[in-house]
């Protein structure tokens, strides 16, 4: 029996007890809030933050808010009227693409992207930022290329210039801010609180938007582990549909998953190693308990502890000098 | 040191390191663990090293032994320019 497949075990019903009352007393006694608003994409996260502020909160103060936009998956609407059903919460829906386009979102993510491909055609083709794939098998360091998807299904990847990279990022980087600043409206209006859906890789690892997706007042899943947000999703009755569901970015026309743009290892392992990390294993016995060479196990050790580090920035709250 | 080596490390001090931390820039220093460069860094580096000594780099070449330190970039680009 792997000691870490056990240790990865949580106790779904005393976390789900714990997190309720920690959700109810910060949102109604701490914040003086009336309820929560949460962003919901179709994905696991989202869902069972629904969930749980469901059963702290009662469907009736919980409002879920879709906002697809042009590059959004349809899957993600799809998803998110299954879910809102399910546990009988209103569902608003707001379509992204008019303030975006507005603000140049589009135009500014399409000038980013000719840097790299020239000919690229914003109507047509389909692109998606990648790190280099399988880190379990190549060492590579993390550099973002460029895929781009011909409508003829072929195929192309070019390492990005730091101007193209960074011109990509701050455009797409609008999408998740917008979305923060509508869920704001929406609580707002309604004194209610906005419930962020960030996992413990998201955070720790820096996947997520500074004042974006990282906007929000609680982050009530923001210490379990990816693969312990499936453990609660089961408990809670989450869909199938949705947990079966391949985690995605949802943020480029290509769609691409949260593994090829930027973890580079399945989940599956990715927790374990970490939380071998954390249990203060050494490399050669998490790479036994693993069924993998300690080499594997120390080069995804570096990637995490490199990941956070140089994410700390987005982790900070801004400071003030201390006297 | 070699010219190239030189330049590698001027191009880091002048778009990396700003402040007091020059000194701290050895040669055989891991820049990764140092925390010298991130991802937007190592993107910088290669497109630098592509530039400036005017090879071409593939992903699959983008590894630490090859950009972790100065002296291993250094004696990669030898190797390209062979």
């Amino acid at each position: 029996m792997s000691i870490l497949a056990e240790s990865m075990k949580i106790k779904v019903d005393d976390e789900e007890s714990r997190l309720s009352k920690w959700m109810k007393n910060y949102v109604f006694r701490e914040f003086k809030r009336r309820g929560a608003v949460i962003g919901v994409s179709g994905g696991i996260d989202s869902s069972v933050v629904l969930a749980l502020a469901v059963r702290a909160l009662g469907n009736k103060r919980v409002v879920a808010l879709a906002m697809p936009e042009k590059d959004s998956s349809p899957d993600s609407l799809e998803l998110a009227i299954q879910l809102s059903k399910k546990f009988d919460v209103e569902l608003l829906k707001t379509d992204l693409f008019p303030a975006l386009d507005a603000l140049g979102c589009y135009n500014n993510l399409t000038d980013a992207i000719k840097e790299t491909y020239s000919d690229y055609d914003p109507k047509q083709d389909k692109v998606k930022l990648v790190l280099p794939d399988n880190l379990l098998n190549k060492p590579s360091l993390n550099i973002f290329s460029l895929v781009l998807m011909r409508p003829n299904q072929s195929e192309e990847r070019k390492i990005l210039s730091p101007q193209a990279y960074l011109g990509i990022v701050a455009a797409s980087n609008m999408k998740q801010r917008m979305r923060m600043l509508n869920l704001y409206y929406h609580a707002e209006k309604r004194n209610y609180a906005v419930l962020g859906t960030g996992n413990k890789n998201e955070h720790y690892q820096g996947f997520f938007v500074k004042y974006g997706d990282g906007g929000a007042d609680l982050q009530p899943i923001r210490h379990l582990y990816k693969t312990q947000v499936y453990q609660l999703a089961r408990y809670l009755d989450i869909p199938q549909t949705i947990i079966e569901r391949i985690p995605t970015t949802d943020t480029y026309s290509a769609g691409s998953t949260q593994e090829e743009f930027y973890f580079r290892v399945p989940f599956e392992l990715l927790d374990k190693i970490w939380l071998g990390m954390e249990m203060g294993m050494s490399t050669s016995k998490i790479a036994d308990d693993l069924d993998l060479t300690a080499e594997q196990v120390k080069r995804v050790m570096d990637d995490l502890i490199q990941k956070e580090r140089t994410t700390e920035y987005l982790r900070t709250a801004p400071l003030a000098i201390q006297d | 040191m070699p010219k190239i080596e030189n330049e590698i490390r001027q191009f880091l001090v002048e778009n990396f390191i700003l402040g007091d931390e020059v000194d701290k820039m050895g040669f055989d220093e891991s820049l990764l663990e140092n925390g010298v460069i991130d991802s937007t860094g190592v993107l910088e580096v290669v497109f630098f090293v592509e530039d400036k000594f005017q090879i071409e780099i593939d992903t699959e070449e983008v590894l630490p032994e090859n950009f972790d330190t100065i002296n291993r970039l250094a004696a990669y680009i030898r190797r390209k320019q062979e």
